[in-house]
């Protein structure tokens, strides 16, 4: 209960303001104090090499790998820290601990491999299976180290949570080594990893050793996570490695832009995090640290301009709109056309200011009345169509406007028809004007057949009606 | 003589767990040939281009590339994967794509060079991709997403070019691009090995044919070879294969 109340107490405004008085805020926003720099430094550094590395690990769809590969750090920091005085070393010494989560972050990693390569367990299972055990197991040397009577085993669990209070000047050496380190492969191998996440097997055609590649990649993502220890804790040092690269990917197509981008979201969520936790000490780094970098994943699904869902709502809702529009006029022309009763005036040559039924108009396809009359609201402020009760006529530029859409679309399916081999490849409704997708000389051809259905007996209301291959024949 | 062949398989037996894929495949290829490998699914078509390049293990048997094995001679050779089997989503762009068949040559640790993007544009205009080479992989068409990788085998200059069926859900004008494609190859004295689905057009695209059926039931010049009798062994005479063979053969006679 105490620690709830702490919790909420910390959290709470009052808690906070209390806390914390003008000199804290400027001594940790300004870094005017040499720990606080310290810290945001290493988790600014932090931040940024996990957001590069799960680009790629995001990419060759191999997430979740780092979530197992941190827990499986556990044991080997409980182990290290046991084992430590029978060698000599001080049990809390931060290169002995890490060193131990080193060594069982790579039996981790090659028990994923092992279980992956020998059974037929997909690498799912692998990843459960792994996180698991090693994790139960590091509780359990971790529940032993705190047994012990010689002790002071309070700390520890800093690891599995994150407490950036605890980094000293040494922690920022090995941290900053570490971080240099990962990413200097990463930027070394960039083109090969690219290649290995894209077409592994093209890449071993090449003869690349797509194996250690992988386990490169993995290496990096153990090297990181050790890093990340302090900092965010291992069980929210997946965070790091998917939502900056995840985020990224919601802005962009280029992969060297992607790594650009989680790389700094990952580097600013760490520094925020971090000062975050700097004014409220209670506040643990590593929740801060990712919570950050949530905002930045939530604006980029939201607002990313590549896949983000607003621009993807926009961009449906334009199309629609598009559509609804060419519907319309062209709806219009066609039940002109229809109309038109004097066999001397060539059909398709519809008139300006001739009323058509909205009934009509709506019964020619299958929309709802609602979003018809909506889009000839539009027009009609748009000037293309005038309207009255249940009735609506083309103004002059309309006309032009339906013409020429009515046009385009005779043409499109015309060049479906007689050219069904290449069409697809060229087809582009969406294009403005048909001339910027075809050749001139195709358009001429097109033309010339739209021009011949015409002659031959009725109007073309749709290319659907006429018998194309009669008609060719014929031609 | 023996030596120069481009590509020689001995009695080549390949199993996933117990199960063996392909056994016993023997047959050469000749400089200059463009060998067309045709057999129903399953039959371990791509099996056996993998094998040929060392990407999954070989039970038994010998495959030489010019004389040695792949790992000596594979900078002679050019692939062309199965369209699917990449995520075509990924976020690199076509000049990027067909840039990747340079890395070799580029070397290990370093960037991409003007000259090197200068030839993939070169391979992307051969291809018919001139335009395109800023658009980003998802954005293309099936064809234009076939043809990137063709490209990237093209930048690889190789002698020798495995490719896992490049015909498949093409538009005619890609079709007709890999065709003109593979006949430059053959006049430059290059040979491909082409898994084809398609037997309508086998006699016109290919000279030579291996007829795979987990094992080779036959293999030789086209009009030896690509017989009614042999596809029927091949495909256990399904009627409708068949008929589209008898039109297949009746073109192929009035064609010569």
């Amino acid at each position: 209960m105490t620690i709830i109340g702490n919790a909420l107490n910390a959290i709470t405004a009052r808690g906070l303001v209390a806390s914390i008085d003008y000199s804290e805020w400027t001594r940790v926003l300004l870094l005017e104090d040499y720990n606080t720099r310290l810290v945001v430094f290493a988790t600014t550094l932090l931040g940024l090499s996990a957001g590069v590395i799960g680009s790629f690990t995001l990419l060759r769809k191999r997430a979740l790998l780092g979530d197992a590969l941190s827990h499986a750090t556990l044991p080997g920091i409980g182990l290290a820290f046991l084992m430590a005085p029978t060698f000599g070393f001080e049990g809390k010494s931060l290169p002995v601990l890490l060193s131990g989560a080193a060594i069982s972050g790579s039996v981790g990693m090659l028990a994923i491999l092992v279980i992956r390569n020998l059974t037929k367990l997909k690498e799912d299972a692998a990843l459960g299976i792994v996180l698991s055990v090693f994790f139960g197991g590091g509780l359990v040397l971790l529940g032993l180290a705190q047994q012990m009577p010689e002790g002071h085993a309070a700390g520890l669990e800093s690891f599995i949570y994150g407490k950036t209070a605890s980094i000293v000047a040494q922690d920022a050496r090995w941290i900053f080594g570490a971080g240099t380190i990962s990413l200097a492969v990463l930027v070394l191998l960039y083109k090969e990893l690219k290649l290995l996440c894209f077409d592994d097997g093209f890449a071993s055609s090449l003869g690349y050793p797509t194996v250690w590649l992988d386990f490169v990649l993995m290496a990096v993502v153990v090297l990181v996570t050790i890093v990340g220890l302090q900092a965010v804790g291992l069980v929210l040092m997946i965070a790091l490695l998917v939502i900056p690269a995840a985020s990224a990917r919601f802005w962009t197509r280029s992969l060297y832009q992607m790594t650009m981008l989680a790389g700094s979201i990952g580097a600013i969520s760490g520094m925020l995090g971090s000062m975050i936790s700097g004014l409220a000490p209670r506040l643990p780094s590593g929740a801060m640290i990712v919570l950050t970098s949530a905002v930045f994943f939530l604006s980029s699904m939201l607002f990313g301009r590549q896949r983000g869902v607003v621009i993807q709502a926009i961009r449906r809702w334009t199309t629609r709109r598009r559509i609804d529009r060419r519907h319309v006029l062209r709806g219009i022309y066609e039940l002109l056309e229809t109309q038109t009763t004097r066999p001397e005036v060539s059909p398709v040559e519809a008139t300006a200011g001739n009323w058509v039924g909205l009934n009509a108009l709506q019964e020619s396809r299958t929309w709802s009345n609602r979003r018809m009359l909506a889009e000839v609201n539009r027009l009609r402020e748009q000037g293309l169509l005038r309207t009255r009760d249940h009735e609506a006529a083309l103004t002059a530029t309309g006309l032009l406007e339906a013409r020429r859409l009515t046009r385009e679309h005779r043409l499109w399916e015309l060049y479906l028809i007689t050219h069904a081999d290449v069409a697809a490849e060229r087809v582009d409704r969406d294009a403005e004007r048909i001339e910027d997708c075809l050749e001139p000389v195709m358009i001429e051809e097109l033309e010339s057949l739209l021009e011949k259905a015409v002659a031959v007996g009725r109007v073309p209301i749709s290319p659907h009606e006429i018998d194309m291959s009669t008609r060719l024949a014929e031609g | 003589m023996t030596s120069t062949l481009p590509l020689r398989i001995e009695d080549l037996t390949v199993a996933y767990h117990r199960k063996p894929v392909i056994w016993d495949v023997a047959f050469d290829v000749k400089p200059g040939s463009l060998v067309g490998v045709v057999g129903p699914n399953g039959a371990g078509k791509s099996t056996l281009l993998k094998a040929c390049m060392d990407l999954i293990p070989v039970a038994s048997g010998r495959v030489s590339i010019f004389g040695e094995p792949y790992k000596v001679n594979r900078h002679r050779v050019g692939y062309v994967p199965q369209r699917e089997s990449v995520d075509w989503d990924f976020p690199v762009s076509a000049l990027d794509v067909v840039t990747m068949g340079l890395y070799r040559e580029i070397g290990w640790f370093r960037p991409v060079r003007k000259k090197h993007k200068q030839a993939a544009r070169d391979a992307m205009e051969q291809v018919g991709l001139a335009d395109l080479e800023g658009r980003q992989i998802s954005q293309l068409s099936g064809g234009q997403q076939q043809r990137t990788f063709l490209a990237r085998a093209l930048v690889q200059d190789a002698d020798l070019y495995f490719m896992d069926e490049p015909f498949a859900a093409v538009d005619a004008a890609t079709e007709k691009a890999i065709v003109q494609i593979l006949r430059g190859m053959k006049q430059q004295g290059k040979t491909a090995i082409v898994i084809h689905h398609d037997l309508q057009t086998v006699p016109e695209y290919f000279d030579h044919v291996v007829l795979l059926n987990m094992r080779v039931v036959a293999n030789g010049p086209t009009e030896e070879v690509f017989t009614t009798e042999n596809l029927q062994k091949t495909y256990g005479g399904r009627l409708t294969l068949l008929d589209q063979v008898t039109e297949a053969m009746r073109r192929r006679d009035k064609g010569e």
